[in-house]
């Protein structure tokens, strides 16, 4: 006899989490699925995680009505969750005539999408605000509400909350098959049999796929790869802002960012894959990108490489979000959510939520009272554990004893090496485990485990 | 403030000689600052023979020669699991034990720090990222302090002198790699060791390059390019050894000037602030632990004459 949910989320990255949260605050009973060993394994394990505005977004799109939801929702919310915010500004700089011609338009454009604040950048305006800033740069156009968020964290945070308020996750859940039944989803899974009443794709990179185990899918995941290079922490003092390139038809361009952690790091790449998990770095790209950083900011020349990744947007071959609504099938799609997740995610929930309203019933008269659950810090310019004593295991980024423990414990602990890193930084710093892997991953097993 | 006339930072051969040397020729007030759990540096964990620091001892393990010279310095204030985070702008350092945070101001500081291979991402190697990559420091805490057995058939990379004693923890494993790969013309450990590698059953390949590293969970096998030509090798580890860069997390905001990766010093060690000073491999050469130590017993001469 399989559980029965209200609702069933299939997929546990930023979008599915975020809506597993609203919904299971709505007092419905609901679950998430996740494939892999870990929630964030796939298109949220890397991201650039950036909080936007939507200044470039398309005029009148969906994602940028989820966006601006969504910004404004997480910083709502995020004092609740300790979840932190490092208010950087955005610059979109320009190193050419033409780039500079084309600001006027860009500024045009968040005017009409409603960010107001938005202000031109002279080149000496440029230079005081960004003096390490190779001289080749014109003039800008600057965007205050651009932030840096924890891309691990706040997702983390959603997932408790959600926990909190009575859903259920399961992971090591792949949905192997879906059937609609007198108006209940039977669903099999690699944990056993799901019964809900309604089903939510949020299944990212994998998204036509289940799609596809319910009915035709009307879209297809062409996952694009971002490749980012990561500079050791010196590199953060150099720059203030996100620096933003001016787009051309052809890409949106590289970024040049200082992550919550305390480093700067350039990406992504935008590169058509058929990569659908651990997407392959490769050397020649990694080698332009670190050029490219050095060409805008020459003092990195000194600074070393901390980290490479590679992340996938789940993106299709339509420009929008696809958020939909199948009122005969109890289904709602959620695909095609592309860089801009980790804003879009709270927004998406909202717009979701309202779908589900719409179609599928009234969502229970009487809200739960909110209950807020706190995440550790994992934040640079914060108060982290290390500051209170306790035994460092990660050198590098000044992880401690406590915080791995902590980690293995509670509603979600870590799944996986990979679910440690991103609820700790341990190992993510400069020596990349030349210290400290051997005795981390040693300490991880037995705080698992109970033994060594 | 607790307040000393020497701190040394970091207690490996090069810092442990140093604040024991010191001790020998009459200063009393050396603090030892170790961040690991105990003291000895990165001998603790190469597991054979090979280090000669002094000719009566003739061959000697690493965890040998650390525990001679903890056993050395037992008298002296040797304090582990105690980081220094940073140098303050009142230049002070900025400390952590189990404590909590402190401050310590010091007449001289010993920089110590010593070194660490370069990584993966140091050396922009792609592919996938998965589980199966180390560098020599991480395989030897593996398999001399953890017992642990990471491999059947790893890639070497490099044929530098810590390339060898990568392969002779091979031996230990009674593992034999599949390849060993040098990036430069010129192999840069002396030919000893190359033969040595052909008795151990391995022969470095010139010429070769690491282009990428592939596996869906761990590593499946390494993409190499040799005379021009890629081609893929099966292996279930890669090895990343040498390249070494100097630990340079205190220094490298600029605190003190650089020469390259490594502090400026002066031959009487002195960096660019009068009253802080390197020694070992912090310096950037690789040298091997006897080197550092006889570097440690100069600068503790010139420290007290």
């Amino acid at each position: 006899m399989s559980e029965r949910f209200d609702l069933c989320v299939i997929g546990c990255g930023v979008v599915g989490l975020a809506i597993l949260r609203r919904l299971a605050m709505s007092g419905l009973k609901c679950v998430a699925l996740e494939k892999g060993a870990d929630i964030l394994s796939g298109a949220s394990k890397g991201n650039s995680a950036l909080l936007h505005t939507g200044f470039d977004a398309p005029p009148k799109s969906l994602e940028l009505v989820c966006m601006q939801a969504g910004h404004a929702e997480y910083l709502d919310i995020r004092h609740k969750l300790n979840l932190p915010l490092l208010e950087t500004s955005a610059i979109v700089a320009a190193w050419s005539d033409e780039e500079l011609a084309k600001l006027d338009a860009i500024e045009q454009k968040a005017l009409t999408n409603g960010v107001k604040d938005v202000k031109r950048l002279t080149q000496t305006e440029l230079r005081i605000r960004e003096p390490q800033l190779a001289k080749a740069a014109l003039g800008g156009l600057l965007v205050p509400g651009e932030h840096v968020i924890d891309p691990w964290s706040a997702p983390l945070a959603y997932a408790h909350q959600a926990l909190a308020h009575g859903a259920k996750i399961m992971r090591n859940a792949e949905v192997t098959s879906a059937e609609f039944k007198t108006g209940v989803w039977h669903l099999t899974t690699a944990q056993g049999p799901i019964a809900a009443r309604v089903v939510i794709n949020a299944a990212g990179l994998y998204g036509d796929h289940v799609e596809a185990l319910a009915h035709e899918a009307s879209f297809k995941i062409k996952p694009r790869k971002g490749q980012f290079v990561v500079f050791d922490k010196p590199a953060a003092k150099l720059l203030r802002a996100i620096l933003l390139p001016v787009p051309t038809e052809r890409t949106k361009g590289v970024v040049l960012f200082r992550t919550i952690f305390g480093n700067l790091a350039i990406g992504p790449t935008a590169e058509e894959t058929d990569e659908r998990e651990n997407a392959k770095t490769d050397t020649g790209t990694l080698e332009k990108l670190k050029a490219r950083a050095i060409q805008m900011l020459p003092a990195l020349e000194s600074i070393n490489v901390t980290a490479i990744y590679a992340g996938l947007r789940p993106a299709t071959e339509q420009s929008d979000y696809i958020i939909n609504a199948l009122k005969d099938e109890n289904w709602i799609t959620v695909a095609g959510i592309r860089s801009t997740g980790l804003t879009g995610a709270l927004g998406i929930a909202q717009h979701v939520t309202k779908l589900y309203a719409k179609h599928f019933g009234k969502l229970p008269k009487k809200l739960p009272t909110p209950i807020w659950t706190s995440v550790p810090n994992l934040a640079e310019h914060m108060i982290r554990p290390y500051m209170k004593g306790g035994e460092i295991l990660c050198h590098c980024e000044w992880v401690t004893r406590g915080e791995i423990e902590a980690a293995t414990q509670g509603p979600l602990p870590a799944g996986d090496l990979g679910g440690l890193k991103r609820r700790t930084r341990a190992m993510m710093g400069r020596c990349q485990g030349f210290y400290c892997a051997a005795h981390l991953t040693k300490a991880f097993e037995k705080a698992r485990h109970g033994t060594s | 403030m607790e307040h000393h006339d020497v701190v040394v930072i970091g207690g490996g051969p090069a810092g442990l000689t140093t604040a024991w040397e010191l001790s020998k020729r009459g200063m009393k007030d050396v603090v030892v600052l170790e961040r690991e759990a105990e003291a000895g540096g990165i001998p603790r964990h190469c597991g054979h023979k090979g280090f000669a620091p002094f000719k009566s001892f003739g061959l000697m393990t690493g965890p040998n020669l650390a525990r001679h010279l903890r056993g050395e310095t037992k008298a002296l204030d040797i304090r582990t699991s105690t980081t220094v985070l940073e140098f303050t702008i009142r230049d002070t350092l900025r400390l952590h034990s189990a404590k909590g945070i402190a401050e310590m101001s010091a007449g001289k500081i010993i920089l110590a720090t010593g070194t660490r291979e370069s990584s993966r991402a140091a050396r922009l190697i792609g592919g996938n990222k998965i589980a199966g990559v180390m560098n020599t420091g991480e395989l030897q805490q593996r398999v001399y302090l953890n017992g642990e057995r990471p491999f059947k058939r790893p890639v070497i990379i490099g044929s530098e002198w810590v390339s060898y004693s990568t392969l002779l923890t091979c031996r230990h494993l009674q593992v034999k790699p599949v390849l060993m790969l040098e990036e430069e013309s010129q192999h840069a450990a002396p030919s000893i060791f190359r033969w040595g590698a052909r008795l151990l059953g391995t022969r470095p390949v010139r010429y070769a390059k690491l282009i990428a590293i592939h596996g869906s969970k761990s590593v499946e096998s390494v993409e190499v390019e040799m005379n021009g030509k890629r081609k893929h090798v099966e292996c279930d580890a890669v090895v990343l050894t040498g390249k070494h860069r100097s630990e340079d997390a205190l220094y490298s905001n600029g605190y003190l000037e650089r020469e390259g990766p490594a502090p400026r010093v002066t031959d009487k060690f002195t960096t660019s602030r009068p009253n802080i000073f390197a020694v070992g491999n912090v310096l950037g050469h690789l040298e091997t632990a006897g080197d550092c130590m006889k570097r440690a017993r100069e600068l503790a001469a010139v420290l007290t004459s």
